[in-house]
């Protein structure tokens, strides 16, 4: 039977994370000075948070599986012919599967902005355009980028412009992997 | 369903930072003074309220899971029943009416409903990134999620749809701004002109800054209560409470992905979306009939379905059939100058594609109020006479309830006492309507309050 091993009774001081090796506090904690805690400002601190999740496209993956060999797929339910430009594999009338189609390479621009400002994750990209496309044969939407334009020029009048799907050579397994530009 | 009553309401100060206080406290000062304007002590409240609903919206920003349940403990509400509710930018709205729910089921006599937000724990590009957490993370958010972004899509489409002029989303920014001059619970008290909004630097063509609203630290309470609720707080107040009814509810919802969103024929227009008074009105039947003849289909991206089923059930619940004229004012989500142009047809104000005309006209500003703008028409319907998102803030889990509370005090007569200027005080207001929306328009909140003798 093993020497059970007793905890230090002190626990070890380290040098990593937030240090602040002084802070004004009262040297006499009266009652005056107790009560001229409640005006002290706030001790701010920065909190640091990152994590890495782990994320399945699931029923959707083959969306992007097409993405990745210049396929882009939508889904339809064979009955009612209506078809989504997003994966979705029960239709939201019937209830019932869609089947995955092959989508048009062009399309049309049915809404754009141009983002001059974004999140963080993007702002270093700014400005990008950001457009809603549609196809013909398809009842639905899709969110992509729009490149080859000048943001500065940005005008309704893009809003009908003809465009085609381009795809990147290096899939990231993103909706990014497919982008547009104008229709030459 | 029993009738419900609002009775007493707080709003915090809004700031771009409360540092010197943690959400939970923040909280407080909201409940407090709905305490006080009851005319009751703290443990005389303690005593009769039955339970409360909870709302904030965003676990990230507060870096902290059940922050409902210690909002609920630093008040001194445990061990009575509570839940918190989120769904975006309604979280406010939906808390508002769950409150209700207790309330008008008969589970409770006296509700406290109470929500708050604390922004400003990241900067603001990190903010507008947890926002864009709410678009779905697998299609919308990696293409350069930025709510911005979206609202701007869907303004392209209302300009190109409508005819819809950026300078008609910019009177929107310059009323809510001035109305929110009169207002000390206001974030930004500013006095613009169409041409700032234009100049301010431009975020998402064509919104420019003072187009969208800002990240706020805030809260909001209001108490409802039944009945049997009222007269308990008056027993123990001795103090005679104004009546203002919660006569209607509705909630409506649309796809997450706005890409998603159907684009149908006028035929199920009618029969599913339709107010009374379009389908009622030949004029109006009419102009639909040329509208959709364009290629107009509906919502597609440049309406909210949810929006107007939100209406729609509300307006049925209180028995309302022309919204512009049977109401006094209205309370809605301007968190973009656009998405109140887009909501005013939502809500049947004005029809489908006149948004933009309606927001310059004058019907929707507050009388006696100075703007510097030429308006044709006399005020009908204010809008946002508070100042809305877009001036006072958007701290999420609060605005809904903000509306509520605002609503409440034009309807008690009461808004000079509160804001300690009567500048926005409309006169014999008897119903207003406030309006909360999530996402891009996903789930929207509806409810009407009326003034009773």
């Amino acid at each position: 039977m093993s020497e059970s091993k007793k905890l230090p009774d002190k626990i070890q001081e380290s040098d990593d994370g937030q240090i602040l090796f002084s802070v004004p506090f009262p040297a006499d904690l009266n009652a005056e000075a107790l009560q001229a805690l409640k005006g002290m400002q706030p001790i701010i601190i920065k909190q640091p948070y990152s994590i890495d999740y782990i994320h399945s496209y699931g029923q959707d993956s083959p969306f992007f599986a097409g993405l990745a060999s210049r396929v882009l797929l939508g889904c339809r339910d064979l009955e009612t012919g209506y078809t989504y430009a997003n994966p979705r594999a029960h239709d939201m009338y019937s209830g019932q599967p869609t089947e995955w189609v092959q989508l048009p390479e062009q399309g049309r621009v049915h809404a754009f902005t141009v983002c001059h400002f974004g999140s963080e994750e993007f702002l270093p990209q700014t400005p990008f355009v950001l457009v809603l496309v549609e196809f013909d044969g398809t009842d639905t939407l899709l969110l992509s980028r729009l490149v080859g334009l000048s943001p500065d020029e940005a005008s309704l009048e893009w809003i009908g412009m003809p465009i085609r799907a381009r795809f990147l050579r290096n899939s990231k397994f993103k909706p990014t992997d497919i982008y547009f530009t104008p229709l030459e | 369903m029993r009738p419900v009553y609002a009775v007493s309401g707080g709003v915090s100060k809004f700031a771009k930072a409360r540092p010197e206080k943690t959400f939970q406290a923040i909280v407080k000062e909201a409940y407090d003074y709905a305490i006080e304007d009851l005319g009751l002590e703290f443990r005389q409240f303690t005593e009769l309220v039955d339970g409360s609903v909870a709302s904030y919206f965003s676990d990230h920003f507060t870096r902290q899971l059940m922050a409902g349940i210690m909002a609920q403990d630093y008040l001194g509400l445990c061990p009575k029943p509570s839940h918190r509710v989120v769904g975006g930018g309604a979280t406010g709205g939906i808390c508002f009416q769950e409150g209700w729910k207790n309330v008008a089921s008969g589970l409770m006599d006296i509700c406290v409903a109470y929500g708050f937000e604390t922004m400003s724990h990241v900067n603001t590009w990190k903010g507008n990134e947890f926002i864009a957490l709410a678009s779905d993370v697998s299609f919308d958010y990696p293409v350069g999620g930025f709510y911005s972004g979206y609202y701007a899509m869907m303004v392209t489409r209302h300009m190109k749809e409508f005819g819809t002029t950026v300078e008609q989303l910019a009177t929107v920014s310059v009323k809510n701004h001035i109305n929110a001059y009169h207002n000390p619970y206001a974030q930004k008290r500013n006095r613009y002109t169409i041409e700032d909004v234009r100049q301010a630097p431009m975020v998402a063509w064509p919104l420019t800054r003072l187009d969208i609203c800002v990240m706020s630290d805030g809260a909001a309470a209001v108490i409802l209560c039944s009945e049997a609720g009222l007269e308990k707080l008056e027993a123990a107040s001795g103090k005679k409470v104004p009546r203002v009814r919660v006569t209607g509810i509705g909630r409506g919802t649309d796809a997450m992905r706005m890409a998603d969103r159907p684009h149908q024929t006028l035929e199920e227009f009618l029969k599913h979306n339709a107010l009374p008074h379009e389908a009622n009105n030949q004029a109006t039947l009419k102009y639909y009939e040329d509208l959709w003849g364009r290629g107009f289909r509906y919502p597609g991206i440049h309406s909210f379905r949810a929006g107007r089923m939100a209406s729609k059930k509300a307006y049925e619940h209180s028995g309302i059939t022309d919204p512009k004229l049977e109401l006094d004012f209205v309370e809605l989500h301007d968190a973009y100058t656009s998405s109140e142009i887009q909501t005013y047809e939502d809500m049947g104000l004005c029809r489908y594609g006149e948004g933009g005309p309606f927001a310059t006209a004058g019907t929707t500003f507050v009388p006696g109020v100075e703007y510097g703008l030429d308006l044709v028409e006399s005020p009908v319907c204010p809008v946002n006479p508070s100042g809305g998102l877009i001036a006072c803030g958007h701290p999420v889990g609060a605005t809904g309830l903000m509306q509520a509370v605002f609503a409440m005090w034009q309807l008690q007569g009461t808004v000079e006492q509160h804001f300690g200027d009567s500048t926005l005080q409309l006169e014999g207001a008897r119903r207003g309507a406030i309006h909360s929306h999530a996402g891009t328009g996903t789930y929207v909140t509806v409810s009407i309050l009326e003034a009773e003798d």
